[in-house]
């Protein structure tokens, strides 16, 4: 299994042709506390980088985008009436989705854990 | 561009990992451990604020020989000494200049508490308005502030300053010693919980900001958490709710305007009484845990009648709540309202205030 970042910092951890997507423990920690996240329709078609889903933090609503092009075929239910294990464990229990990947060749323009460390490091 | 003040609690703050930000002209802790605890940490136990920010004026002087009484919506003259009084400053067109506090220290002395940000227009407005010679002192930024606010606030003041804590009454004060120097204390807050606000030297405010947080029952509240606390009780906050545009009838505040005293912008209020108004303050609920938010459109049966001025997620009612204007016939008790922005499209119905009811404010 390998996961790759966005600079948008999602993430997204591949099995086979699928993966589970999330947000970064940067993302939830820029974003504070975690009141609300808007989940899209299982069988959802998104193109890399369009909106995936809309998460609400105490301070500001917040887009999340599809680090890749697929299907959505799972949603982590139980973020609907506990949304603040998002912030608890943003790499595991937090996922957001799990996707159909369609255009794996999407991955070349993601980062390897290593390249988004280095990414973070230097942001403000 | 002014530069950003910093009150004599900035490095208490860093040193506590506080986030901070920009707010009235100052840099302010946000929050420390999270915005959702410190809320909770008030609800349920006390919160400590850094309010040195917040403006404050000294007035000595023969209060109905300086005309200071006609600048005031409410009446200076019958506040009892050790009492306070909340209302506005207002323009002719009765807009509201600011909401502040205003404290009789003696009865030829005030202490006006007013908010960051329109303190130097409050002030000079108050000057301009002054007759005879009375003594008219800005000491914004020369004095500390601290409120302590949450269900255990006032044990802890009285462990720390005398069981004389306990006999202050609701918007009344004392003047006490803590840590050796005179303070006064304030039974007044802006969460809805029972607490207190307490002003002393600025030299003083470190000292005693480590200290209370040395109580296990205290730790400190950054202004994300003060503003869920202040939402949920339905307080305005100026420069959201409130502004020069917008009349304290309009944001339905009539309980703190006196109409049988002279008072700048009252012709206006009246007036407005005569023909009605074209917007009030409404306060709603949304039906999810989504959060309505500054600036978004409120819809009823499908128009747009108005804006949301607040909003946010409460955690007391677990569901997103707001304030905003709409026009009188869409403000009634259960009218159905709908919320937008972009494709965000919220439910909410039109709810009395206060959204949170059991605070321990009247404790």
């Amino acid at each position: 299994m390998d996961t790759y970042y966005t600079r948008e910092h999602e993430w997204i951890r591949i099995n086979g042709t699928s993966g589970f997507v999330g947000i970064t423990g940067y993302a939830a920690e820029q974003l504070g506390d975690i009141t609300f996240v808007e989940l899209p329709k299982v069988g959802r078609e998104v193109r890399q980088g369009e909106i995936l889903c809309t998460i609400e933090s105490v301070k500001a609503a917040s887009d999340i985008y599809a680090p890749l092009s697929g299907t959505v075929m799972e949603v982590n239910a139980a973020l609907d009436s506990a949304p603040e294990i998002v912030n608890r464990s943003p790499d595991e229990e937090g996922w957001l989705v799990r996707m159909e990947i369609t255009e794996p060749e999407g991955l070349k323009s993601l980062l390897t854990r290593g390249e988004y460390d280095d990414y973070v490091r230097v942001l403000p | 561009m002014e530069t950003l003040k910093t009150t004599s609690l900035l490095h208490e703050h860093e040193r506590l990992g506080a986030r901070m930000a920009p707010f009235g002209g100052w840099i302010m802790p946000i929050q420390y451990d999270g915005i959702l605890a410190e809320h909770r940490r008030c609800r349920e136990s006390a919160a400590l604020f850094d309010t040195c920010h917040m403006g404050r004026f000294l007035f000595a002087g023969d209060i109905a020989a300086s005309g200071i009484e006609r600048l005031f919506s409410f009446r200076l003259e019958t506040i009892a000494v050790g009492r306070c009084r909340y209302g506005f400053l207002l323009n002719e067109q009765g807009g509201i200049l600011d909401d502040l506090t205003v404290y009789r220290l003696a009865a030829d002395r005030l202490m006006m508490v007013v908010n960051a940000g329109p303190e130097k227009k409050d002030f000079a407005a108050i000057q301009a308005g002054l007759g005879g010679n009375p003594l008219f002192e800005d000491l914004t930024g020369h004095a500390g502030k601290l409120d302590l606010q949450g269900p255990h606030s006032r044990d802890v003041l009285a462990e720390l300053a005398g069981d004389e804590v306990k006999d202050i009454p609701f918007f009344g004060f004392r003047r006490m010693t803590i840590l050796g120097a005179e303070a006064i204390v304030s039974r007044t807050g802006y969460t809805g919980e029972l607490g207190y606000e307490i002003y002393l030297g600025d030299d003083r405010v470190v000292d005693l900001w480590r200290l209370l947080l040395k109580d296990g029952r205290i730790a400190p509240a950054g202004l994300g958490a003060r503003d869920l606390l202040r939402l949920e009780m339905g307080y305005s906050l100026y420069g959201n709710d409130l502004d020069e545009t917008t009349t304290p009838l309009e944001a339905g505040l009539d309980r703190f305007v006196d109409l049988t005293k002279d008072f700048r912008g009252k012709d206006a209020l009246i007036r407005q009484q005569t023909e009605g108004m074209s917007r009030v303050r409404t306060a709603f609920r949304v039906s999810s845990r989504r959060s309505p938010r500054h600036g978004y459109q409120i819809l009823c049966r499908g128009e747009t009648v108005g804006t949301v001025t607040s909003g946010a997620f409460s955690p007391m009612l677990g569901c997103g709540i707001g304030l905003g204007y709409v026009s009188p016939d869409c403000s009634q008790t259960g009218t159905h309202l709908e919320i937008r922005h972009e494709e965000i499209s919220l439910e909410a119905t039109v709810v009395e205030l206060p959204f949170y009811r059991d605070g321990t404010l009247r404790r």
